[in-house]
Formats: C-alpha cells, structure tokens, sequence
C-alpha cells in the first residue's frame, strides 16, 4: 500500500503505523462530557465496508499523524491529510 | 550415457557440455538445457511418482505449469524438494533425485495404492478415517503423515542467503514473449521507464518453441534481437529468471529474482531476491498454458502436452520420441506433427477429435509404448503430444478478486471483473492467440500507456508476422470411458472424482476444489483446472459460464519461505539494542537479558558464586549497604519543550503536573483513556519550557506514539514539542547509602547536601571536568539513589569512570535481576503491577488521581465498577514459614475455602528473595488487601504444585516510611 504523504509524497505503509477510525480526534472535554459520551468515545467504532477514515502515524518517517481516507473494500487511498489540521478543522486548538 | 535423444537445432551450447547425476547416475547436458530437457535427452522418461496412487509419471510440460515431474535438488542441507525439472537450469554438478517413491524408483513399494484406488478417491479421508475416533491420534494420522507430501526436507537450516530489494519504473511488464517484448520496445522508445521481467532464463516465450517468423527471422532470433534493443536503451530493466507472483495495492508488485540457482557455485551472492516492484502501470503479457484432455491412462510417462513436445524438439534440440503420436482439438497441437516431420521426427498418429477421433486409452506401464483408438485400432508410439487447448495465465488479474469470464471462441478464460487498477493485459494472457495479433496488442496497449504517462517518443511500429491457425473446440473428455482419466496430474484427481463431487452434491467449483483437491499444490492446477470445471458443467448439465472458475491468489509460482524471510533470520530477525554499558558489562561477567529489544544485564558474577541468588543477593545487599550501580539507559527517554509543556504533561498524566518547580522531578502516572493504568515513570523540569519524561522500557516507543496523537490529534494549538532521547542519553541509576558521597566525587561542582539538593531534586550539571550530564535524585530501590546522565557517546567511558570512582565504597554494578529485588523489597509496582488490566486505586495509587483537571482517562477511572471497595489492593506478603520460596502467579485464598475461582481473592504478581529481610517476598493483589494487613491466606499454585500460608503486610517491606530515599 503507498501512502501519499502531504508533505513527504507517497511513501510505502511499511512506514506506517496505523491506530483506526478518526473520530478518535474528536475527543469529548472530559470535564464537562456525560460519562456515557466518554464511553461511546472510547469504545464505539464503525466498521464500514467502504469508505472509511483512518488515523495513521509516519513512525518511520516525520512523525506526522495523517487521516487517510480509503476503501476498505479496495483499498484504494482517497484522501491523505495532516491529522493536525483535520483536528483544527474539527475545532479543536488547545 | 550418451544423450540418445539429442537431434539437431535448438538453443543449446553444444560447445558447453554439462555433467549432472540423477539418482546417482552421472549424464551430461548442455548449457541452455533445463534439467527436464536433459534427461528427455538421455532417454529419462520416468521421472517421479504421482502423489496419492504412485503411478509412474514423466515430463508433462515444458514449463512452470509442470505438475509431474517434481525432483530434489542438491544434497544435505540445501536440499530442495519439489522442485520442477521443467524450469530448473541445467548447470555442471547439478544432482537431482527423484520423489514420493519407497525402494527405487521403478519399483516403488507404495504402488499399492494404485490398487487400491476404488478406495482412495475424491474425499476419502473424511469418509475413511472417521471411525473409530480412537484410531486418529494413533494410527491414522502417523499413516497419513507418513504417506504424505512428495519430497522430503533436509530438516537442517537453509544454508542460503536470500535478499529483498525495491525496484520502481513507469511501466512494469510481465512476461517476455511477443506480447511482452513488443509493448517493453514501445513502451520504451517512448521514454517510459520499464521492467521486463520473465520467469524463463532466455526472453522470447513461445517465440523460443516454435517455427514462427517474425520481421522475417526466426522467431527466437528476433526476440534476442528485442532484448537487446531494450538493454541498450538504458531505461529498460530486462530481469530474466524473474517471476512476478503477485500484484498487490497500488501498483506494488512481488517479485522473485532467482539469482544463483543455475550456478554451479554461488560464492557469497544470494540465491533469490525478493523484489517489491512500484509501478505506475503493470502490463500482463504472461501468455497461456496449454491443458491436457480426459482420456484413458492418460498420465503415462511419455504422454506430454504438445507445446511442451515442439519445445524440446525446437528449443531444446531434444526428442521426445522417436515415433510420436498427436491427440488434439485444436489447430495449433496440429503444428506438433509439422514441427516434428520437419525435425525428421517419425509422427505416427495424428488423432484430431473435432473430426471424430479418439484416443481412448493408453498401454505402457512405465512409459508409454503404445495408444488405442476410438475405432479400437492400436498405435504404437513412445510419445503422444496432447493438446486440449489453451487457458490464458490471468492469474494476476484474480489478484484484486477480479473474475475470469468464459471466451468460447477462445474455450478458455480471459480477464474478467476489475483488474488490479493500473494493469491491462495483452497477448495470450488476454485470449489473442495468434502471434500478429498478439504483437500488435502488446504494441498498442503499451502506446495507449505511454500516451497516458505522457511519454513523448516515438513507439515506432510493432514486428510484423502472421496470424497462424488457432481454431480449437470445447472438447474436454473421451465418451465412455471404461479406464480411469486424468484431470489433474499433481493431486490424482480423475473424471471420477469430479463426477463423484458432483453426485455427492459438491457441485459449486468452489467446493469441487476443496472436495477433490483439484488445482491445488504446486502448480494450482494450471494444466488441470478448466478441464476439471468443464467437466463439472458437463455433469451438471450446465455451461461453463453458468458453472464459473475459481480464482487465483499469490503467489502465482511457489515462492520459498526463505526469500520472504530475506536478511531477517536468526539473530537478525530482531537486532539486539546495546546499552552504553554492554562492551564494559561483557568484559565484567555480565549475563544478559532481553528486555523488548534491549540486551540488559541482569547480574554479574563474581568467582565463586554458584548460582545466580549468590551474585543477586550480593549485588542488591551491597546498594542497600554502600552503593551499585545499574545502566537504566534503556527507559524511554522524551524530551518535551515549548512554552505549553506543563500544561500538556497536565493533561496527559492522570496526577498534577502543572506546578512542578523548576529542579524538581515529579512521579506521573499515566491512564489509557478507559481509566486503566498504562505507564509510569518520572518526569524533571529542567526550565520554565524544558521537562523530561522517562517512560518503562517496553513502552517507550507506544508513549512516545501517544503523546504525539495528543499533540496532533487532540491539542493542535499547544505549543509543545517531542523529541525521543532514549538513545541520546547514557543513564545510571547510583543507588545506597554511599550514593552521595561516591557522585560528589564525580559532579563538578554541584552541591549535593540534602538541603541543595534534596529527594525529588534534578540539576543539569557536568561530570570529570566538563562532561555535559543531567543529575536526577530518584530512587527505585528505597535507597538514597540518583540517576546520572551523559550524552550515550559518554556511556562507556562513564561506567568505567564511575566504576572507578566507587572502588572507595566497594561499589558494585548491578542488573535487573537485583534491581527487580530492591523495588519488590520497596514495594514500587512495575509491569508485573501495571498490567494492562489493573487501575490506580488497585495499585495504591487511586489518591493520584487529580479531580480537579481533564486528563486522558481520567474521566473514565471514575467508573463505579473501577471503585468498588471490596476490589482488589496491592499489598505485600511473606511466607508464614520464612523458609519457604514464594511463587509468582500464585491465588490467594482465605484459609478452609475450596480453591475454586468463586472464592479467588487475588494473585501473587511478584516474588523475590529479600536478602534484607532474609526470607522471600510477594507484592500482589488482594480483595480488599489494604486493610487485611496482619491476616494468613492460603496462596495456592496448582501449576507449581504449592499451597502455603502467606502473612498479609504493606508492600512496602523495606523502609516503609521512605526515610532512607530522603536522607
């Protein structure tokens, strides 16, 4: 599998490590979340046959996390972006 | 012995003769032959044994689609059964012997089972070894283990080398036959990088077997021709012995290079490589194999696929037979006969079965001698070429699910469904059968790339030639058989099995293939499987379309599990982390220990220690009496800065961090965000923006992954950075008593009283006059302890001068071993404690926990089932009778129950023998175990076979009170 890297250009997942669904960069303010929103955060996952959005991390490499968007039916990559501005995107900051 | 079979022509050296024995008898080749050619040459037509009935088999193809003629290779370790004769080179010293027969060759004593084939058919293991259930273990699986398989492995480790290498072009193109040397020649002249790759050692394909013309040469002529247009292009890779086995994700293909196989010595070189080709685009051009069809005893030595038979005669200046027959259905097993008239070969019998003919059996025992005809006449013949048609090779194209679909122009499969993206197929492999047309395919398709690629030369035109005849008809077996056909060679299958299959309801191909073993082992059917799904459309009265194929999967080829496993072997499987201390270590009678990927040592022995308790005892009673020292290099080492560190390491450590001084060193615990504990270890503050975190060992490099998701991921804005310094760093932990006195010997300069520099204090400092270090006063063991830190260029040198500088105190390294006793002895958990399943209140360290912040997991540890009172605590145990060794793993419980796991009351997670206390120690977990202190309990190991009777204490054994690590 090759990764297009936005920085770096297409690397080989070799490089990679990858952690899952990305709705792990929407993490709830564990100050103010229901305990039932914290649970479902870190327990529940989609599993789709599709279209799918993925945390991976260039261990290998610069130390980005990226969101990889692809088909899990075949594998193709869609989208690659920096993880960081994903999250800022999502409205997160400090 | 001479080669009696040798005849004029062909691609062979005559100038270079070849000695090679097989089964011990030596015989001579030339270079150019394979194995195969060479002993068709000396008249060797039984060559091995079919798997399950031991039938005589010969040389059935002349390629990697062989299913008989499967041999060893070499002797003692690097033995290599399986092997086919077909595609191996022939070289000087070659030794083969034959397979899957007991006693020799000719009169193999498991030949039995050919009588008794009646039982021995489709599913007969599943139907047979049922019953008596007892009989399994016992009788039938020796049996079957012993009448298994076909070659025998040396069972000694593979004495060759194997490499993995990465390759990248535009253009990647499989097979060099027509096809594939027109599109590499366009593709190339347009400027597109490109590799050729080809199983075979020659470039060329059918070019090399057959009589055709191309351009007005001979066909083997031009395609040499070809090549070496492409080498001297310079943006070709020409990869001969080269075959692509799998297309996998974007564009990435495997391939095996077989680099040294056809040499009479290797030298240093690897045998195979194992390449990773990207590539933008992938040409399939790898041809088709021809199949065979159903008739009586149709598996006889002699009996050969008729490309097969044009091959040795055209390429390989070789007979097959003195008087040969042909049997086919097609125009192009016709050509077998014209070939060999031409060769001067005596043809006597061309049986075409579109005009009505058959060859309905076949007489012979251990090669053919003779054919009978439909019309009952006999034939004598030493060599019947069989063509039943050919199946285009789109196993590649099956390697993204895509589904073969049913050409009956063709009678084959051609691509079908989606391609892996990126490949197209041109030539036979596409069902273009004819050489015209297969070249102007291969030309086109490789326009049609460049063209998309943007490649701005010119193709120029493709090598003219003609179309031959190709007509063929669907004709699959002969009607009424009375004698047992052949469908697949390798795994015996016949036209009754198939049929069997059918009658017994296993009638998808799908489950035809699992129930008979059809296109299964090492050729995956390539010569058997659409005759046997044509077969099975016949019994079910269906069309081969309705019927379907099974696909294919890589490797395309048998790929030995050595080439995968490349460099990565023995030690270098995992490489060994050195600390900074290891050459010093070694040289003082360190033992060694892997800890992750780390070499650590975990005791030194001294003369006259007998066993390891003698060095541990002694290494950790000496810190807690003067002073050791012990290479703590290999905790995970995180430099953070920015001017939001503090408030980042607040919001990934469950306890406060935001208030932690400058010179101070604070004790974090981390918790994975569902509130179990993860990791701990100590973080310093060297400056305002400056902090260093050290995790365990083993979870060095996940922290490190962590943080940096947090900082990505869930705080992007934070200015905060991470550098891994694990292996910046040397680091020593100074331990006991004499710990102070021994490092102000060391530091420059640094006032080290308890008051300058107190428990929990951290300095960057210098040592021996100007050595950059860090000073952390940190305590694993209980003791007055520090850590000392030089840059890991330092380490060795600072071992031998820290050595140095504690003779005074009789200072003594230690290792892990004793370094496991002091923490167990002090009561501070690790990852036999921190485990993946324990929380912070189970560890004593619930009052940690900050309320006041948002922490990852912090939210989550508040979950009421994670706070139950009556949980489990960590506590510390003895043995009521001092005498007795504890063990870890051992279950707690209460004295008079039943050890069962409704009364469990916990687990023992550590031991150690407490030199201190001078008996042995647990820590573990205990229900309730902080206030069960003074009471006994029973810890149980059924596995250990022990039951003896603990006293509950603080895990704290040793200064419970913390006074010695403050002092």
């Amino acid at each position: 599998m090759i990764i297009n890297h936005p920085l770096l250009g297409p690397r080989d997942s070799a490089e990679f490590v990858v952690l899952g669904d990305a709705c792990l960069i929407d993490r709830p303010d564990g100050m103010n979340a229901a305990i039932e929103e914290m649970h479902d955060y870190a327990y529940i996952r989609d599993n789709p046959a599709g279209e799918h959005r993925e945390l991976w991390y260039h261990e290998q490499g610069d130390r980005s996390w990226l969101v990889v968007t692809r088909s899990t039916l075949t594998h193709e990559v869609i989208e690659v972006e920096l993880a960081r501005n994903v999250a800022r995107a999502r409205g997160r900051s400090r | 012995m001479t080669q009696a079979m040798r005849i004029e022509g062909g691609m062979v050296d005559r100038e270079r003769t070849l000695a090679f024995s097989w089964n011990g008898r030596w015989m001579t080749g030339y270079r150019g032959d394979t194995l195969a050619s060479a002993l068709l040459a000396n008249g060797e037509r039984l060559v091995g044994r079919s798997f399950k009935y031991h039938r005589p088999r010969g040389i059935f193809s002349s390629g990697s689609e062989e299913p008989s003629a499967l041999v060893q290779l070499r002797d003692g370790a690097a033995r290599e059964p399986n092997t086919r004769a077909t595609t191996v080179e022939l070289f000087d010293g070659l030794s083969a012997t034959s397979q899957n027969h007991r006693g020799p060759l000719a009169f193999d004593l498991m030949a039995a089972n050919d009588l008794l084939s009646p039982f021995l058919s489709a599913g007969f293991y599943y139907k047979t070894f049922m019953w008596p259930k007892a009989f399994w273990e016992r009788v039938y699986e020796p049996l079957i283990r012993a009448s298994a398989g076909l070659g025998r492995l040396s069972m000694k480790p593979d004495p060759d080398a194997y490499d993995h290498g990465f390759l990248h072009c535009d253009l990647l193109v499989i097979g060099a036959g027509p096809a594939g040397l027109a599109a590499a020649l366009a593709a190339s002249r347009t400027g597109l990088r490109v590799i050729l790759a080809d199983e075979d050692f020659v470039p060329g394909g059918r070019l090399n077997a057959e009589t055709h013309e191309v351009d007005g040469q001979a066909g083997a002529d031009w395609a040499a021709g070809a090549a070496a247009e492409l080498t001297a292009n310079g943006n070709v890779r020409l990869m001969t012995r080269t075959t692509v086995f799998g297309a996998f994700d974007h564009g990435i293909h495997g391939a095996l290079e077989r680099r040294t196989d056809h040499l009479a010595d290797a030298g240093d070189r690897p045998r195979q490589v194992l390449w990773r080709i990207y590539s933008r685009r992938a040409l399939l051009a790898a041809g088709a194999t021809e199949r065979s069809m159903a008739f009586g005893n149709n598996d006889r030595p002699g009996i050969m696929l008729a490309g097969a038979v044009r091959a040795y005669a055209n390429r390989f200046g070789v007979a097959p037979g003195r008087n040969v027959a042909v049997f086919t259905n097609n125009d192009d097993g016709l050509r077998t006969a014209e070939d060999l008239s031409g060769k001067g070969i005596e043809v006597s019998a061309v049986v075409d079965a579109r005009r009505g003919n058959v060859v309905v059996d076949t007489i012979g025992r251990s090669g053919i001698r003779a054919i009978r005809l439909g019309d009952g006449r006999r034939v004598e013949t030493d060599c019947l070429a069989v063509s039943g048609g050919w199946s285009p090779n789109v196993h590649l194209t099956c390697h993204h699910r895509g589904r073969p679909v049913w050409n009956a122009e063709v009678v084959g499969f051609v691509p079908g469904g989606e391609l892996p993206p990126g490949m197209c197929v041109a030539g036979a492999a596409n069902g273009t059968m004819t050489l015209a047309a297969t070249i102007r395919e291969g030309h086109g398709a490789a326009v049609g790339i460049s063209e998309d690629l943007g490649a701005k030369g010119s193709p120029g035109t493709p090598a003219k030639a003609a179309d031959e005849d190709c007509a063929a008809a669907p004709f699959w077996q002969v009607a009424g058989l009375r004698k047992r056909a052949w469908v697949d060679l390798q795994n015996d299958v016949t036209t009754k099995d198939v049929q069997q299959s059918h009658q017994e309801g296993f009638r998808s191909v799908e489950h035809l293939k699992r129930y008979t073993t059809l296109g299964m082992a090492t050729d995956q059917g390539r010569t058997a499987n659409v005759l046997g799904l044509a077969l099975m459309a016949e019994a079910a009265g269906k069309s081969i379309e309705e019927t379907g194929t099974t696909i294919f999967r890589p490797p395309y080829t048998p790929v030995a599990i050595g080439a995968f496993g490349g460099r990565a072997r023995g030690k270098h499987f995992r490489p060994f982390r050195l600390t900074p201390s290891h050459n010093w270590a070694q040289e003082n009678g360190a033992d060694f220990v892997e800890a992750g990927m780390w070499l650590r040592a975990q005791w030194f022995k001294q003369p006259g220690e007998k066993g390891w308790r003698d060095s541990v005892d002694r290494e950790a009673s000496q810190v807690r009496k003067s002073v050791g020292i012990c290479d703590v290099t290999t905790l995970g080492k995180i430099d953070i800065q920015g001017r939001d560190s503090a408030e980042f390491l607040n919001r990934v450590y469950a306890n406060a961090f935001l208030k932690l001084p400058v010179g101070k060193v604070r004790y974090g615990l981390m918790l994975r965000e569902d509130g179990i504990c993860y990791d701990d270890g100590t973080t310093a503050r060297l400056a305002e923006s400056h902090f260093v975190m050290t995790t365990t060992t083993a979870n060095a490099v996940l922290v490190f992954r962590n943080l940096e998701f947090a900082r990505q991921c869930l705080w992007p804005d934070l200015d905060v950075h991470l550098i891994s310094t694990t292996d910046g760093w040397a680091q020593f932990a100074v331990a006991g008593p004499n710990s102070r006195a021994l490092l102000s010997k060391v530091v420059d300069g640094l006032d080290l009283s308890n008051d300058a520099f107190p428990f929990m204090a951290c300095a960057e400092c210098s040592v021996f006059g100007g050595t950059p270090a860090r000073l952390f006063r940190i305590s694993f063991s209980g003791e007055l302890a520090y850590e000392i830190a030089v840059p890991a260029r330092y380490g060795d040198s600072m071992i031998r001068a820290l050595m140095k500088a504690g003779e005074a105190f009789d200072a003594v390294p230690y290792g892990t071993e004793a370094l496991g006793v002091l923490r167990i002895e002090k009561g501070h958990v690790a990852g036999n404690e921190i485990t993946g399943q324990t929380t912070a209140r189970m560890l004593g360290l619930g009052g940690m926990l900050s309320r006041s912040k948002d922490a990852i997991g912090l939210r989550l540890s508040e979950r009421e089932a994670m706070n139950a009172d009556d949980g489990m605590r960590l506590a510390g145990f003895r043995p009521v009778d001092r005498s007795v060794i504890l063990t870890a793993g051992a279950h707690f419980l209460n004295p008079g129950d039943p050890a069962d796991m409704a009364r469990d009351q916990g687990w023992m997670t550590s031991v150690a023998y407490s030199p201190e206390l001078g008996t042995s120690v647990g820590l573990g977990f205990l229900r309730r175990g902080k206030e069960r202190i003074g009471e006994t309990v029973r810890a149980y190991s059924p596995v250990r076979d022990q039951d003896v009777l603990v006293e509950v204490c603080s895990p704290h054994h040793v200064d419970p009170d913390g006074v010695r690590q403050r002092g």
